[in-house]
């Protein structure tokens, strides 16, 4: 079915989007301000409640006793390495999977049909039906919600024009995407959930999927994302909860939660750099696949020490900590794609 | 609801319609079928007399009419049965040899009009008793059988592998995370295929029932409604098979099982006459059969809505109850 075609007063103010690449320094300025920008800012009641959220399969428990609010207006990330539990909470959060127990809220209430109808959701793989044009897609989905924006608007929002009478099958993995935002978006929702929506695409089309997103945070949705990119989470997200095995290891906002776990700085050393012996160091020391981090707030005590170890510091890096030196610290395990 | 429903239909239709391969085989096949059954079936019939006898065994030496050459002599024991037979041209002639001697011919058949000088001769006192009717060849018998067995496949594999190709691909585990509820899309899917079905089905019918000459005895709204309610039948029977599994050897292992059923025991070929009684009741407990039975009825006897009542409710019971099951089971992912 095809929209009503007529432009609803109110809607349709996003900015408009250009797909063309920004200077990095340009991506770094939207980083920080992601950074900068305080999680604290919405003390609004919580738009969805997830309350003890537990997922048994016949062998595994997928999701163990999980519980989080999302307050309304933000970018809620959650993130975990493959098989932690993200997509089995986020399917459940959307209604479409039945929990073995707790419950969801939305908006104080059960999910029922007021969820479904201001929800948008992207899947990490969704198929759409054959033969139908992008534009087709866009008004099959538009049809089956009671309102939302014109189909025109989702297409130019997307930045699909060029490709809207172009056969769904035939678009790139970055199109697909794209495409598969528009649908999720086409009711205008309140909530929007991505799961993993830049899993497989290049440089260039994650960075424009960001830039999209940018522009959808702008209108003040809510956002639930899940990703194993750490730089993705630190650049969109405003609180972040951190899943391991089916049970959330670590919440908060990004900034609080690096600040919190990172006063300290990194050294990193390749793996073959650092001898056994040195192993027996007083160092705070964690394995990563390629190389060995050391954690500190003394830099010039532990450089002495290494140095008195006779340690070679010739590929010696210092960075500050990031969202994955956070998982690994609480964790012991390398963050797995 | 109708909104929703209608966005699933046109978006089933356009993806069907832009499928050149599969909307060209479905009305290639059974246009090809029939020609050939036709060009096979529909030649001049045999140089040979056929006349029924009313007895139970025949016995030449009761009547000298009996040892005529080149003619087939049928015991009929039934008369209303013998009566329909010359009705419809499969007998040329019907006697009765027990005195006084009584026949009957189809005055709108040429071969009675040669048959009744060759009695006249032997038995110069028979009594002669009209009646008249046209000829129903092998081919106008087979025609319903040939669009029933059409809506047949269209009906159970049509939908069934569309359902189950939108679960494997996570189609409907999308279309699960909108306000579209099972029984919206299982109705979109049911009238998508029921108007397609309904399209070929008319077309074929108007098509093929020119090529062979066919004439429609009844009423052709009643033609019409059969052909929904078989339809409706169908679909909803290919529905009980997808609305749960997703794997395409079971769905196909399955829709196999129901298929060839309904091909030997529905009465697509031949009747089912004088079949044993338990094959009768399993070919009763088919939809087709009763597609078959009352599309039959109406189009070579032009039976009307009393005759096949009891066929039009099988068909809306069965319809019903497999729609309800197909919802109650209906699975969107895959477990």
């Amino acid at each position: 079915m095809k929209a009503d075609g007529t432009r609803r007063p109110g809607r349709g103010n996003f900015p408009r989007h250009r797909w063309t690449a920004r200077p990095r320094s340009e991506s770094a300025r939207i980083a920080r301000q992601s950074l900068e920008d305080p999680a604290e800012r919405t003390v609004s009641n919580p738009i969805l409640e997830v309350r003890n959220l537990v997922k048994q399969y016949p062998t595994t428990t997928a999701v163990d006793g999980v519980s989080f609010e999302v307050p309304e207006g933000i970018c809620f990330g959650i993130l975990g390495p493959n098989g932690a539990g993200k997509t089995t909470t986020v399917e459940i959060m959307e209604g479409i999977l039945p929990p073995t127990a707790g419950e969801v809220r939305y908006r104080a209430e059960p999910l029922g049909a007021r969820f479904h109808e201001e929800a948008g959701i992207l899947f990490q793989k969704t198929a759409l039906q054959d033969f139908l044009t992008v534009r087709q897609c866009i008004a099959l989905f538009r049809g089956l919600y009671a309102k939302g924006l014109d189909v025109d608007e989702v297409i130019r929002l997307c930045a699909l024009e060029k490709l809207a009478d172009r056969d769904s099958r035939k678009l790139s993995g970055g199109q697909q995407q794209r495409l598969l935002l528009a649908i999720a978006l086409v009711n205008d929702p309140e909530v929007l959930f991505l799961d993993e929506p830049t899993t497989g695409l290049d440089p260039q089309a994650r960075r424009n999927f960001w830039e999209l997103m940018e522009s959808i945070k702008a209108r003040r949705k809510t956002i639930i994302l899940t990703t194993h990119y750490m730089e993705e989470a630190e650049l969109l997200c405003d609180e972040i909860v951190i899943m391991d095995r089916g049970r959330i290891i670590a919440q908060g906002p990004p900034r609080r939660l690096l600040r919190e776990h990172f006063a300290d700085v990194l050294l990193e050393l390749p793996r073959q750099d650092f001898p056994e012996r040195a192993r027996s160091l007083p160092l705070k020391i964690i394995d990563a696949s390629d190389r060995v981090e050391i954690t500190t707030q003394d830099l010039e005590g532990t450089l002495r020490t290494l140095l008195a170890a006779e340690v070679p510091l010739t590929h010696l890096r210092v960075r500050p900590g990031n969202l994955e030196d956070l998982f690994l610290e609480l964790t012991g395990s390398e963050l797995r794609p | 609801m109708i909104r929703r429903l209608f966005a699933v239909l046109h978006a089933r239709n356009l993806e069907f319609l832009r499928d050149r391969g599969t909307l060209l085989f479905t009305i290639a096949l059974p246009i090809m079928i029939v020609i050939g059954m036709g060009f096979i079936f529909g030649g001049p019939g045999r140089p040979l007399f056929k006349v029924g006898v009313l007895a139970a065994q025949i016995d030449p030496a009761s009547d000298p009419f009996l040892r005529e050459r080149y003619v087939d002599f049928v015991p009929l024991a039934d008369e209303a049965v013998a009566l329909k037979k010359l009705t419809h041209q499969q007998i040329d002639l019907l006697v009765d040899v027990r005195a006084p001697v009584r026949y009957w011919v189809n005055t709108d058949s040429p071969k009675g009009y040669v048959i009744e000088k060759l009695l006249l001769a032997a038995d110069s006192g028979a009594l002669r008793q009209p009646v008249t009717g046209a000829a129903i060849r092998y081919v106008d018998w087979l025609f319903p059988g040939i669009l029933g067995m059409n809506m047949m496949f269209s009906c159970l594999f049509g939908v069934g592998y569309v359902v189950l190709r939108y679960r494997k691909s996570g189609f409907l585990k999308r279309l699960h995370a909108t306000p579209l509820t099972a029984f919206e899309f299982l109705s979109a899917q049911v009238l998508s295929r029921l108007g397609l079905i309904l399209f070929v089905t008319a077309v074929l019918y108007m098509g093929i029932g020119t090529i062979i000459g066919f004439h429609n005895s009844g009423s052709l709204a009643l033609l019409a409604l059969l052909a929904v309610l078989g339809a409706l039948s169908m679909i909803a029977l290919g529905l009980t098979i997808a609305a749960r599994f997703s794997s395409e050897e079971l769905v196909g292992g399955l829709l196999n099982l129901l298929t060839w059923p309904m091909m030997l025991l529905s009465g697509i070929w031949f009747s089912l006459e004088g079949a044993p009684r338990w094959v009768n009741w399993v070919a009763h407990t088919l939809p087709l059969t009763h597609l078959l039975d009352g599309a039959r009825a109406v189009m070579l006897d032009g039976a009307g809505i009393r005759q096949i009542a009891p066929n039009l409710l099988y068909l809306v019971v069965t319809a019903l109850g497999f729609l309800a099951f197909g919802a109650w089971s209906f699975r969107w992912r895959i477990d």
